[in-house]
């Protein structure tokens, strides 16, 4: 492709119209809008797009803001949504005491995450209703695999020196490897946020590549810690790297960090994707994690997502939420929709 | 639908704002609405009633009643017999009522919220989470103001009796930017709403009761526009505030002409919105959802014509077109609905003609594919490109959910095409580069520049517009100055009217020598010249003596003298250091020449009244030029991450017809303010002596004032005037002078709706320091700029 420095954009305008017009293929994973997208093979490092990037933070924090404010959905449309939001979820544990016990209790409630009578209530038998994956980490990838054995769940497992990824880069490349044999479906990795603060970004490129050949057929969902990197333009270039490295999923956080999913940090991270998807016709999927706690918060993503993006990235095969704590709120919600009457805590079965 | 299949189609689903309560309130007003005047309901005198409909289903909502002539005249009455009690509580008693106000505003929110999207057709989004709290929040603001108004303006009294007349678009917010800061100055109030949406000013006059307003401190009559024009033509009434289009604000001008009436417009606009190639695209485009589809676009300030740097062009129209393609238009009291009804089948058909006209002139129309209600009145949102400066879509305002799109090349172009509009109210500017952004916010001609956001509003900032886009604010300190006039001003005399002397029996100056002819010119673009007549207009002592012979100007010279003016626009660029220089330099050199000025002006004048003007004029100078970098603007506080900068920008050329009794201080008194916050002036020196135009040039010219700042004219100023006062290229006049002409001037003005400052007829005592200069005269010389600069990282 010849790129004109001085056009860049166009350049990739006219890259992106050629791809629009093959032929669609059964790899087809999304569509956004009338375009047909492809699983993302990566690119090569483009440093004049990192260079156009540029996000007003005020601005996104407005559109973050009032786009909850322009759309809910009530009712029904409510109960299926937030049914739609379990079946996106990666249940999560990732705390020193976890225990072969606690992953295991975690997987139960993966397969049924909730209660039978409530399915029979909502009549949704039909659907098989399950999280997307369980996310632990790698010593109990083993315990979940059983635990999960023929519940079509996934196994995510965190990798590269969960959460600061500061080990030796070929201990993290061996631990991505680890996993893999360990049977992990999904690799959730970090990246080195210094090479952010250093605009390295051919290290980073290189890194996350790196991750991506040992990752394999496993699906890599690339952390860029958005609460360390702080600016919203650090974490659009960021995850324009991750992109360009070949990530199936950018994350927003390790669940660690000081701050970590908000709406903000969402927005910048979906238009990336967006735009990544216009310009190379490949498809990238985006977890947002930690602080998602209220049913009425995963409402607010399903719907960013819709907006944005599109229907496509309101599937599990685009689209997850890191929670460990979500679920009770939403199934509080549903029981309330299926009775009439507010829930309790303790009248749902615990992960 | 099963829960099964809609979580596989992940659709919205219907989510409708209950409106039972809004219909309730409704019902138990049978749905029939009387007047509110004193206090109390009273049917019209006319026992006439019209429908306001439902514009999502065209459905009728209630009947109101029209009120005429008489019911104004009631209501004017109400509103005088309640003035004196209401201002004679303290300002603090006043806050109190206004913060009741607003509690009651937000106690009954959502039923006003509701009542709202119903009679307009916005969407409940905007009326919930924009309109209503706006309300409340002006309210509180302007108890604050009520609260501080004796320490804050002290010297200044109320107008009186206000009438206000509001538009359809934002019917509950434009009555608080009306009846907020009118009350908190102490003034009462008469509200016209309009005709389409007068359901919550009704709701409102509810409000007032509960909150155990006095009466007739608020009176709401509803109507037409005849209702309207029986309020502008009330003798009775001291001030009128409207908001709504250009053509009104015309003809209210004129109508208020003769009277003593204060004016405050806020009218139409053509409002741009530019997208340089370094802003956040996706940013930008948001901002122009909230621009120009926000309530349908029926905003007088939305960004209508977006201005887009040619780099960019393609990218931007693209996501643009992504962007109209997720809007949802529909059924306004459906929360998650961004585009709603139209307001009526008007204006419906009117943004149907419009777009029309548009394509028949070469525009390309694009739209998204949307299904529109079967019922009510709908129009998808609309992008047009390939639009022109010369397109009708680019001049007009449409005020509809339509935009023009056009492109430029450099900063300097966007701001050429930005400001080639007979409008000027508000614009954006999106761009990363702060350099960019404020150089060219600087340079907009608009009363609001919103840097890389779009619709902000408070109370604490002043909105209003430039050129047609109308004159005064509201919001903010320089919104509430157009409701309260020093009491010195408000009560001086009329001005005695005067008669030039006549001539008595020709009388030759005997010498043995004759002295060389003086002969004074017009000062034109820093040049004498002689009149385009060829003519000369003799000048009289008291007595009759002739002094000497000035230039009869005519339209031609003052056309030239406009050409000039304008060419001098640096002299608004100059540092205020360097104008202060300037102005410094004036009265030095007045000082050295103080003895034969005198000598000449004793002649009109007497030896006393002589002495003094110059001696004071040389101090008036020296007060300008202090205030030349003193008279700050302000950074407002509203409630938003930003820096609101209130610039005070000249209003640029002013034509000046200068007072009669004091020939030369009065002229140093009006010319100077104006020459010092950086217009540049077409003044007409009094009938009574012009010959001081001889030496006041020389005064100029030796004091590097940069040629054309301040021009002259001498001449018959009941001729002059005419034409300065229908001068399109004149921002604004200032005239003063007898009754006559003083309302000659604000009738002669409509053409571009110039802002016209008078004495009213009143005589200004020009040698009370504390009266003829200062704050008061430079609030006229300049117009105030809202530049929005949020901020954040």
């Amino acid at each position: 492709m010849a790129v004109d420095h001085n056009h860049p954009n166009l350049a990739r305008k006219s890259a992106a119209d050629v791809a629009s017009q093959e032929q669609p293929t059964s790899n087809t994973i999304a569509m956004l809008g009338e375009r047909q997208l492809l699983s993302n093979s990566g690119i090569p490092l483009d440093l004049n797009w990192l260079q156009e990037v540029r996000v007003n933070t005020s601005a996104v924090e407005r559109r973050a803001q009032t786009q909850v404010a322009r759309r809910t959905v009530k009712k029904e449309w409510q109960a299926a949504w937030l049914l739609r939001a379990i079946s996106c979820m990666d249940l999560t544990t990732l705390s020193g005491d976890d225990t072969d016990e606690r992953v295991r209790r975690l997987c139960a409630k993966a397969r049924h995450p909730i209660q039978q009578n409530l399915v029979q209530k909502l009549g949704i038998e039909e659907l098989g209703l399950k999280v997307g994956a369980v996310c632990v980490y790698h010593t109990f990838i083993e315990t979940a695999l059983n635990a999960l054995e023929g519940s079509g769940v996934r196994v995510a497992a965190v990798s590269t020196g969960f959460p600061a990824g500061l080990s030796p880069l070929a201990e993290r490349v061996a631990e991505i490897r680890r996993s893999v044999e360990a049977g992990a479906h999904e690799i959730d990795v970090v990246i080195t946020r210094a090479h952010v603060f250093g605009a390295r970004w051919q290290a980073l490129y290189d890194e996350v590549a790196a991750f991506r050949q040992a990752c394999g057929a496993a699906h890599m969902k690339v952390i860029l810690g958005a609460g360390d990197l702080l600016t919203l333009r650090n974490v659009a270039r960021a995850g324009f790297v991750a992109m360009m490295a070949g990530a199936d999923f950018i994350k927003t956080s390790t669940g660690k960090e000081p701050t970590n999913a908000t709406l903000p940090v969402g927005l910048v991270m979906v238009r990336a994707i967006r735009e990544y998807a216009q310009q190379t016709g490949m498809a990238v999927g985006f977890k947002p994690a930690g602080g998602i706690r209220t049913a009425k918060q995963s409402l607010d993503w399903l719907a960013m997502m819709k907006e944005e993006l599109g229907d496509s990235w309101m599937r599990a095969e685009l689209f997850r939420f890191g929670v460990s704590g979500l679920l009770g709120d939403i199934e509080r919600q549903l029981e309330h929709y299926a009775t009439g009457r507010y829930s309790a805590e303790y009248r749902h079965p615990i992960a | 639908m099963s829960i099964a299949e809609k979580f596989v189609s992940m659709e919205y689903g219907p989510a409708p704002e209950d409106s039972k309560e809004a219909n309730l309130w409704l019902e138990r007003h049978g749905r029939r609405f009387e007047l509110f005047i004193g206090g109390a309901w009273h049917a019209p005198a006319s026992g006439e009633y019209f429908d306001t409909l439902d514009p999502s289903n065209g459905e009728k909502l209630a009947e109101v009643a029209q009120g005429g002539v008489v019911d104004i005249d009631a209501a004017v009455r109400a509103a005088r017999a309640a003035s004196t009690e209401w201002q004679a509580l303290t300002p603090h008693s006043r806050a109190r009522y206004l913060y009741a106000l607003a509690r009651l505003v937000q106690k009954h929110s959502r039923l006003l919220a509701v009542l709202e999207t119903m009679d307009n057709g916005k969407p409940i989004r905007e009326s919930r989470d924009i309109d209503i709290p706006l309300v409340a929040r002006h309210f509180y603001h302007h108890a604050g103001w009520a609260q501080l108004f004796e320490q804050e303006f002290p010297g200044y009294e109320p107008c009186g009796v206000v009438g206000q007349i509001i538009p359809w678009n934002f019917p509950l917010l434009m009555l608080a930017w009306k009846i907020a800061p009118a009350l908190g100055t102490g003034n009462t109030v008469v509200l016209k709403p309009a005709e389409f949406t007068p359901l919550t000013a009704l709701a409102f006059a509810e409000l007032c009761q509960e909150a155990g307003l006095p009466a007739g401190v608020v009176n709401i009559v509803t109507g037409d526009g005849s209702t309207g024009e029986a309020l502008v033509n009330h003798p009775d009434v001291d001030k009128i505030a409207f908001t709504g289009s250009t053509e009104v604000g015309r003809a209210i001008r004129s109508a208020t002409a003769a009277s003593h009436k204060r004016l405050s417009l806020e009218l139409g606009g053509k409002s741009p919105f530019i997208i340089f190639e370094d802003a956040d695209l996706d940013s930008a485009v948001e901002g122009l959802v909230d621009g120009i589809w926000f309530n349908q676009g029926q905003v007088c300030c939305a960004g209508s014509r977006l201005l887009m740097q040619e780099s960019i062009a393609d990218v931007l129209m693209s996501k643009i077109r992504d962007r109209m393609g997720s809007l949802r238009i529909g059924p306004p009291l459906d929360k998650a609905i961004d585009i709603g009804a139209i307001v009526a089948r008007v204006q419906l058909d009117r943004i149907e003609r419009m777009v029309a006209q548009g394509v028949a002139e070469g525009a390309t129309c694009w739209q998204p594919q949307v299904v529109l209600p079967s019922r009510g009145f709908y129009f998808p949102p609309t992008l047009l490109s390939n639009v022109h400066p010369t397109s009708i879509v680019a001049q007009q305002e449409i005020f509809g959910p339509v935009l023009a799109a056009m492109t430029f090349r450099t900063p300097k172009e966007a701001v050429e095409l930005a400001n080639n509009t007979v409008y000027g109210l508000a614009s954006c500017v999106w761009s990363e580069n702060i350099n960019v952004a404020l150089h060219v916010a600087a340079q907009l001609k608009a009363g609001v520049v919103w840097v890389n956001c779009t619709n902000l509003f408070d109370a604490a900032c002043g909105f209003g517009g430039y050129r047609e886009s109308g004159y005064g604010r509201e919001g903010g300190r320089e919104g509430l100055l157009e409701y309260m006039e020093p009491s010195w001003f408000k009560h001086a005399p009329p001005l005695p009217s005067a008669t030039l002397p006549t001539a008595q029996v020709e009388e030759r100056l005997e010498a043995s020598m004759p002295a060389i002819d003086r002969t004074v010119k017009l000062y034109i673009g820093g040049k004498q010249a002689r009149p385009d007549s060829g003519y000369s207009m003799g000048v009289r002592s008291p007595d009759g003596r002739l002094l000497g012979e000035a230039p009869l100007g005519n339209r031609k010279d003052i056309r030239n003298a406009v050409e000039a003016a304008r060419k001098a626009e640096a002299w608004a660029k100059a540092t205020a250091h360097n104008r202060a220089q300037v102005l410094y330099y004036c009265a030095e050199n007045l000082s050295q020449r103080q003895g034969e000025i005198v000598h000449r002006l004793a002649a009109v004048v007497g030896e006393k009244q002589a002495a003094a003007e110059v001696e004071l004029g040389i101090e008036r100078i020296f007060s300008y030029a202090a205030w030349a970098d003193k008279f700050d603007g302000a950074v407002h506080n509203p409630p938003f991450r930003n820096i609101a900068i209130a610039m005070n920008e000249p209003i640029g050329t002013v034509g000046v017809i200068c007072p009669a009794d004091a020939p030369l201080l009065g002229f140093l008194s009006l010319v100077m303010p104006l020459i010092s916050m950086g217009n540049t002036v077409i003044a007409i020196p009094s009938e009574r002596y012009p010959l001081i135009t001889g030496d006041l040039y020389q005064l100029f010219d030796t004091s590097d004032l940069p040629a054309g700042a301040i021009n002259i004219v001498t001449g018959y100023a009941s001729q002059l005037l005419k034409t300065l006062a229908e001068h399109d290229d004149i921002d604004g006049i200032w005239c003063y002078g007898d009754e006559a002409t003083v309302a000659a001037a604000k009738a002669m003005s409509i053409g571009n709706l110039k802002q016209v400052w008078t004495n009213e007829g009143r005589a200004i005592d020009w040698f009370n320091t504390k009266l003829a200069e200062g704050r008061w005269y430079l609030e006229h010389a300049t117009q105030v700029k809202n530049i929005w600069v949020p901020y954040g990282e």
